[in-house]
């Protein structure tokens, strides 16, 4: 089976047909198609098992249109790697549409190494989202290491919603020079005897630098969840806040670790978490405006997850 | 036939008895008052009808139409046509305006909604996609509370303390919607200790210690609770 099928599934047939778009599509450790906008660099090898992409956006560069990944494998069984080295210039913008598609995996890997570092005075908006088959049959190693220049933005959405989740273990560092700004979510809904383990960490290294984690987990049947978000604040006027919320029904389990450390007198970090079962004034009152416990119970969780 | 009868209703939690026999009878296309000082049990009584966690363990008896809705959950009774806006409104993280108040009710159209977040004085462009969250003032959760009732178009509506927290113009549209709600069939009941809210039913209960003190038309009850209801120890806790 082709890479169409992977194109079909992230929904984004109409976007590789956009020339001012720029896109890449890698079927397991094959790239399948590629296209570049000015500004943008974009070079690929073959790995063992995988890819590795060195892109870099130039100095100076505004890109309007989002650049579109498609990592997928429509093996069933297979391991995909991904290392990505990823240069924003200075005074530049971006956005990255990650479409992670694994429709039919029964023993599948996939990993993913980044290393990115966003210029001063440039934007980086980086949104990933997974489709994965329902068989539960696939592991997520996502790793990233992210530097933030002066007067830089981030903002990472990763989404898994669509299919099981299988395992994921995830691992973001970022470092935040002075006047960036880090804005990292997670949203996953896990199900069956999926395994969830988040670990996110902010160092707010620069002056009034600024960060907020939030991650968002809904765990059902006898699936679990292990959160640590640690935010770290060194410099003057570094603020900071962490915001977990985890919704567990059945037999599921879920661990919320915020870690808020604080070494500078100036600086200040809040965190906030909630772990439990669905609030209770939520359900009832959605169940008095005519809702079934069971479909007031799917609103609020796909409210929670949206 | 009344559209809600209660019979001898008592409600004891932990030891201290909540609601102590109380009876009371509702027609239909009527707007009713349950009015006291804090404390009494009118938020106890609205929550035992709409019959919610903590409030099914009840001596006695509910009539919704003749039928007793005594055995049945919040759920089922929702969809008698009976619904309850809290006090403190729940707040939802994601779940758009337009989302909540088109799933509250049948087959609502986007233009519905927006008729309706008219008739509760907010601007559809404005509102429609924020989310019932947090966001959102005291007074725009109270308007977005009502919009979604207005959507369910029910027949029996329990308004706990809807001035709570708002300001006066808010509290006018409110008002509005109470008189849309009523002239489109709805029974309401509105829990309070205000004057202001009072003045807008048409008959009224006061109650005391647990128990209904005193009925009749709203002058009169008005008039009783303010000159005599002076602040007492009545903590619902009546003895045995």
């Amino acid at each position: 089976m082709g890479p169409e099928i992977l194109i079909e599934k992230a929904g984004i047939s109409q976007v590789l047909n956009d020339e001012k778009s720029a896109s890449l599509i890698i079927n397991k450790d094959r790239v399948t198609s590629k296209k570049t906008v000015p500004g943008l660099v974009v070079d690929t090898e073959n790995i063992k098992d995988g890819i590795k992409i060195n892109m870099t956006l130039k100095n100076n560069t505004i890109i309007d249109r989002p650049v579109h990944l498609c990592f997928g494998v429509t093996d069933k069984k297979a391991v995909q790697i991904i290392k990505l080295n990823l240069e924003i210039g200075k005074n530049s913008s971006m956005s990255v549409y990650s479409h992670c598609v694994f429709p039919f995996a029964e023993d599948v890997t996939h990993a993913m190494d980044a290393t990115i570092k966003v210029g001063a005075n440039s934007k980086y908006e980086y949104l990933e989202r997974h489709i994965h088959s329902e068989e539960g049959g696939i592991k997520v190693i996502p790793k990233a290491t992210v530097a933030l220049e002066k007067n830089s933005r981030y903002k990472s959405e990763f989404e898994l919603m669509q299919g099981r989740v299988g395992r994921i273990d995830m691992d973001y560092q970022v470092f935040s020079k002075s006047y960036s700004v880090m804005d990292m979510s997670v949203r996953i809904n896990g199900r069956g005897n999926d395994i969830i383990n988040i670990k996110e960490s902010g160092n707010l290294i620069g002056e009034y630098s600024k960060g907020v984690l939030t991650s968002r987990i809904a765990v059902r049947d006898n699936a679990s969840a292990n959160i640590y978000n640690k935010l770290i604040a060194t410099a003057d006027y570094a603020r900071g806040h962490v915001d977990c919320k985890e919704i567990v029904r059945d037999n599921a389990t879920a661990n919320a670790v915020p870690i808020v450390e604080v070494r500078n007198p100036r600086a200040h970090i809040t965190h906030e978490a909630s772990i439990g079962s669905v609030d209770s004034k939520e359900l009832q009152t959605l169940m008095s405006r005519g809702h079934s416990e069971e479909k007031a119970v799917e609103l609020i969780i796909e409210g929670l997850l949206s | 036939m009344a559209l809600l009868e209660i019979k001898n209703l008592s409600l004891q939690v932990n030891g201290n008895k909540l609601l102590n026999n109380i009876s009371l009878s509702l027609k239909k296309r009527m707007v009713y008052a349950i009015v006291g000082p804090n404390g009494v049990g009118k938020t106890t009584l609205g929550n035992t009808i709409m019959g919610l966690e903590g409030y099914r363990d009840f001596k006695g008896d509910i009539l919704f139409k003749g039928k007793s809705i005594k055995d049945l959950d919040i759920y089922e009774r929702s969809l008698k046509g009976i619904t309850l806006s809290w006090q403190e409104p729940a707040r939802f993280e994601g779940i758009s305006i337009e989302k909540y108040i088109s799933s509250s009710g049948k087959d609502i159209s986007s233009d519905e909604v927006s008729e309706i977040l008219k008739d509760v004085g907010m601007s559809p462009e404005n509102y429609r996609k924020r989310a019932v969250d947090k966001s959102l003032s005291g007074g725009e959760r109270k308007k977005v509370e009502l919009a979604s009732i207005l959507s369910m178009k029910p027949e029996l509506v329990i308004l706990d303390e809807l001035d709570s927290g708002i300001d006066m113009d808010t509290i006018e549209n409110i008002f509005k919607a109470v008189n849309y709600l009523k002239s489109n069939g709805s029974t309401i009941i509105l829990i309070t200790h205000s004057q202001a809210v009072l003045k807008q039913a048409e008959y009224a209960f006061l109650m005391c210690h647990g128990m209904i003190l005193k009925e009749g038309k709203t002058p009169v009850i008005s008039k009783y609770f303010s000159n005599k209801c002076l602040p007492c120890d009545h903590k619902n806790e009546p003895e045995e």
